[in-house]
């Protein structure tokens, strides 16, 4: 028989069309407007979970976000997503999913045996016992524990689906459709205010969906609004954080709701949500009571069997017994009633009330002055014993197969809570409201403790109008609200029921009202540290229905209110959101922006192998199908520079043009080393530190005329020391006159090095006099090349006789090949970033691994350049004690003593035979095409006082020790005679 | 996700800006050695409440701002040019 217990009529599902779906493989049929536990629920499937911890049998608990237990693996393959909550997975036609945190079957789970383990399981547990020895936690401990614990599986493969990011700006933003929600988007909408109503279920109305009597008054909300051309309903869409200046998150929920996302359709959006005016709407979490057995499955709150009945006619037990505390919980019995189950019974702590006497007049077995003390069952409730109220022991046994409970009513105060609005205890309702608003936001409704639908929708409209106001708009005509009468919500204070055996104050995690108490002993008493000690409220429900009751145990605990005890910090996000709603379309290639360098085509065309430098793509080298091994290529055109020229893009450099009267001024201040000094048509070597005195970057500054400077940069610093120069000109020296301007991407840059390089520039350039005398090292000049305006400095990282030629970008590619053609004769080849490394760590140059952020000039062999006489920054922070002790690790040259045995950057240098204490480190390596063999720089305490001595370059991790020579770091042409050739 | 006037450019979105830090400390002169320069490198108010500070406007018109911010609501007060003076409320 299909569906045993759905009813024949009323709700929100459509009966006339099936839904076909899988649990755990087993196939079963609900209809559209189902939940997927709607559905079980229909078709008497209660146990669908295992707990976290004890592996405890669970069932559905609520109807809603804030379920604790019914979490399900969603879909399969690489679309298979963990942690699902049931109650609002909309059932789609092939849905499939797995119940999660089970070892073999759900109904028979070997992990079980941890609920017998459990006096020893309590909080804290693993903080105690997975501690020593420390080496146990990732080989034994950790794998122990995540095997044991966890939830659910990610699919471990590329997510297929698309996400986007979308900004929207309104001037009320309504979140939350029930009846105030709509009320408030109502009245605010007839203003004339653009209104976005922001709605997590799938179906706008929130309570009003289990009120068929009031379904006229929410369709006519529903058209009026839908009438408002300045009113958009987002329903499906989770308000998920309030952040600062009025912007909220939210993830609306495309096409979570099909098998997949049809053609062009995110699965999911991300919105950023721009307000003048917030009305929050939010409602409220029905609250659980604590009580031995208050997990098994069959225990479900009282609003949420309500809402099965009403909503999805689904008669979620048939011999149903209540376990209330206010009269709010009462319409649950009579709602199941008429779905046409039998009321065992009613049991209330309190000695009478109006639902009370209501519930006897409909003939239901009302146990006034009594509390629900255990449950009986295995994996499904059998039912339950009673005791009277502040009694002990044991009392009465009621046979039920659902009981339902509510302690109250938890606003939904996260959202005003993150919005910097502190909280305020309400002792009536027994639980804490939003306090006075921080931005400029007004909670309506539940959300802020007035229950029952007349009221909460007037509240609404109020709330709406008044934002609507607020945000410049003039009063409209009132709105036409619900006459709905409501019963008093305000609860006896009842959280726990204490017994034998474990009273859940948080179902999801596991977590006993005794955990809290240990926790208060074991002096974690602040909330905050009783909430991590014992994963209180840390699950995907966040302590939704709970988590004010594990703060009242602690309050007792204290023996302070529950007021001043406090609950922990609400945070974003109110709701599990998806990873990829929030990465949107920033991923794979969108993840950053690619670089690419106006010579790119001319690089591909060379069949270049790329690499990453930053966010730039650049050639590593040029393979030839000679070559044997990459080392083959970068090898070969290191020679081809050394032995005839090579021809390298070196676009990436930053380069910023440095203007104005007072430009040599300024260079002199942020560089350590003068530029005033420098002549027009001159380059020098620029060393920039930090103000703490640390090397921040090198180049060469060229002179262009009396006020005009071109600075270069390394790649990877080139936005940092923009913005540092910007900086100190704007806040620090605001009288010099100096213009900035980065043009790093206006200008391409080409290198032509080796001792052919001036026969290949004459090829080149045109108008300038190329003789060493005439144009030296380190000079400069504008000039034309290959019949384009360029301009040509003699500088050299490569160690050998070179050029660079620098020109707007769209003429690189067009000089690059005029420069092939000239070099052809010459054996010119090009060369990437492989053979540029090799040949400046033979010449001694640093780069970034040695300006690393942490070495002063002296440590690089580079104190002499730091001027003695004026100020520049880093100059007073550079003679700290700490960063002029001559035992500072130095620059120095390695090679390793055995030509073919490798060493590698990040090796540490021991000393042979020595305590095994590092005394400093290689930080860059490559093979030498000068000296055939291995060649590093490295940092080395007294390093130049050991040049000449022998140290072992170890590997820890792949268990290599290298004997190593250390030398001088000017491994190449140490007099620089070749560069001045 | 603030949103920041600037003076050149209107208002606009945090992203567009990077943060520098508090923009009361003056660089010390040349002469007045390690401590003062300590002091103007690490040492700051860190305030509970109103703060100017820098900001650039590096997607924009790429000025250094200073901004009046509360350092715990967020709320931006007022903002002005690197070379104007930008006073902290008492309270
Ligand atoms: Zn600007």
């Amino acid at each position: 028989m299909s569906q045993p217990h759905r009813l024949a009529a009323g709700g929100h599902v459509d009966r006339t069309r099936r839904v076909s779906f899988t649990f755990d493989g087993r196939r079963y049929e609900g209809h559209p407007g189902d939940t997927l536990a709607s559905a079980l629920l229909a078709n008497g499937v209660r146990l669908v979970g295992r707990s976290f911890k004890y592996h405890r049998p669970r069932g559905i608990f609520s109807a809603g976000v804030e379920e604790p237990n019914a979490l399900v693996e969603l879909r399969d393959g690489a679309r298979r997503e963990p942690n699902t909550r049931a109650t609002v997975v909309e059932l789609f036609d092939g849905l499939a999913a797995t119940s999660q945190n089970r070892r073999g079957s759900l109904a028979f789970d070997w992990m079980a045996v941890n609920g017998l383990l459990a006096p020893w399981l309590g909080a804290g547990f693993y903080y105690k016992t997975f501690m020593w020895p420390a080496a146990y936690w990732e080989r034994v401990y950790e794998p122990l524990i995540r095997k044991a614990a966890g939830l659910g599986r990610a699919s471990g493969l590329p997510d297929p689906d698309r996400y986007e990011a979308a900004h929207a700006h309104c001037d009320v933003l309504v979140v939350g459709a029930g009846a105030a929600g709509l009320a408030a988007a109502r009245a605010a909408g007839a203003t004339g205010a653009r209104v976005i109503l922001a709605e997590q279920d799938a179906l706008p109305g929130g309570d009003l969906l289990n009120e068929p009597g009031l379904e006229p008054w929410r369709t006519e909300a529903l058209a009026a609004l839908a009438a408002m051309p300045e009113v958009t309903i987002m329903p499906r869409t989770t308000v998920f954080g309030f952040y600062d200046q009025g912007v909220l998150g939210a993830v609306e929920r495309v096409a979570d709701h099909l098998p997949e996302p049809p053609p062009h359709t995110p699965r999911q959006r991300s919105w950023t949500i721009r307000a003048r005016e917030v009305v929050l709407a939010t409602g409220a979490h029905e609250r659980l009571i604590a009580f031995p057995g208050n997990d098994r499955p069959g225990v479900m709150l009282a609003g949420a069997a309500r809402s099965y009945a009403r909503r999805f006619g689904v008669r979620a037990g048939e011999n149903v017994a209540l376990f209330a505390t206010h009269d709010g919980a009462y319409d649950a019995a009579f709602a199941l009633a008429e779905a046409g189950a039998r009321i065992a019974a009613i049991i209330d702590p309190r000695p009478d009330s109006p639902a009370m006497q209501r519930a006897r007049e409909a003939g239901f077995a009302v146990r006034a002055g009594s509390v629900v003390s255990a449950t009986v069952g295995g994996t499904a409730l059998r039912g339950i014993e009673l005791r009277a109220a502040g009694g002990s022991g044991r009392g009465d046994a009621v046979a039920a197969d659902l009981l339902m409970i509510s302690g109250g009513w938890n606003p939904a105060v996260h959202l005003a809570s993150m919005s910097g609005a502190a909280l305020a205890w309400d002792e009536g309702l027994q639980a804490f409201v939003p306090g006075p608003p921080a931005q400029r936001e007004r909670s309506a409704g539940a959300c802020r403790g007035v229950h029952g639908i007349g009221a909460a929708a007037a509240d609404g409209a109020a709330a709406g109008r008044a934002a609507a106001i607020a945000a410049g708009f003039a009063a409209a005509p009132d709105i036409a609200l619900p006459d709905a009468p409501a019963p008093d919500h305000r609860p006896h204070p009842l959280w726990e029921v204490r017994g034998r055996g474990k009273a859940f104050v948080d179902i999801q995690d596991d977590v006993t009202a005794d955990d809290i108490r240990l926790a208060h002993r074991e002096g974690f008493s602040h909330i905050e540290h009783a909430k991590r000690y014992t994963t209180h409220a840390m699950g995907t429900d966040q302590g939704k229905t709970g988590g004010i009751v594990g703060a009242a145990v602690l309050a007792e605990a204290r023996g302070e209110p529950l007021a001043k005890v406090g609950l922990p910090r609400f945070r974003p996000y109110t709701s599990p959101i998806a990873w990829g709603a929030m990465a949107g379309e920033g991923v794979g290639a969108h993840f950053q922006p690619t670089r690419r360098t106006s010579l790119h085509a001319v690089h591909e065309a060379a069949g270049a192998v790329w690499m990453d430098a930053g966010i730039w793509k650049r050639p590593a080298y040029y393979p030839k199908r000679e070559d044997a091994d990459a080392w083959a290529s970068v090898l070969r055109e290191a020679r081809a520079v050394r032995e005839r020229v090579g021809i390298c893009d070196v676009s990436t450099l930053g380069k910023i043009a440095v203007e104005g009267p007072d430009a040599a001024i300024f260079l002199d201040r942020v560089y350590a080393n003068t530029f005033s000094t420098l002549p027009v048509g001159r380059a020098r070597y620029g060393l920039m530190l930090r103000e703490d005195g640390i090397v921040f970057d090198d180049g060469t500054t060229s002179r262009i005329g009396p006020d005009r400077f071109f600075v270069t940069t390394t790649t990877a610093q080139a936005g940092p020391v923009m913005q540092h120069l910007e900086f100190h000109l704007a806040s620090v020296w605001p009288e010099l006159d100096v213009s900035l301007a980065s043009i790093t991407d206006q200008w391409a840059g080409i290198a032509i090095a080796g001792p052919k390089a001036r026969e290949v520039i004459a090829g080149v350039v045109s108008g300038l006099d190329l003789s060493n005398e005439a144009f030296p090292f380190m000079a400069v000049a504008d000039c034309m090349a290959a019949g384009v305006p360029a301009r040509l400095f003699r500088i050299s990282f490569s160690g050998e006789l070179a050029y660079e030629i620098a020109m707007p970008a769209g003429y690189a590619a067009h000089v690059w090949q005029a420069a092939m053609a000239a070099g052809a004769p010459h054996g010119i080849e090009p060369y990437g970033m492989e053979a540029l490394g090799l040949l400046r760590i033979e010449k001694g140059h640093v780069a970034g691994s040695e300006l690393n952020g942490q070495t002063t000039a002296q440590d690089l062999g580079l104190g002499r350049m730091l001027k003695k006489k004026g100020d520049f920054i880093g100059r007073v922070l550079a003679q700290r004690p700490g960063l002029t002790d001559p035992s500072r690790p130095r620059l120095v040259g390695l090679r390793s003593l055995d030509p073919r045995r490798q060493i590698r950057a990040g090796c540490h240098l021991l000393l042979p035979g020595g305590d095994g204490s590092s005394q400093g480190w290689i930080t860059s390596a490559t093979q030498s095409v000068v000296d055939p063999g291995w060649i590093g720089l490295g940092l080395l305490r007294d390093g130049e006082a050991r040049i000449g001595s022998e140290m072992l370059a170890a590997n820890p991790l792949m268990g290599e020790e290298v004997p190593v020579k250390v030398i001088s770091p000017h491994m190449h042409d140490p007099e620089n005679l070749r560069v001045r050739a | 996700m603030l949103r920041i006037p600037c003076p050149h450019c209107g208002p606009r979105d945090e992203a567009e800006f990077s943060y520098r830090g508090d923009a009361t400390v003056t660089r010390p002169g040349p002469e007045d050695g390690i401590e003062a320069f300590h002091g103007y490198l690490y040492e700051r108010r860190n305030p509970r409440g109103w703060q100017v500070e820098w900001w650039q406007h590096g997607a924009g018109c790429r000025a250094f701002l200073k901004v009046l911010r509360h350092t715990v609501t967020h709320e931006i007060r007022a903002v002005a040019t690197a070379t104007e003076a930008l006073e902290v409320p008492e309270a």
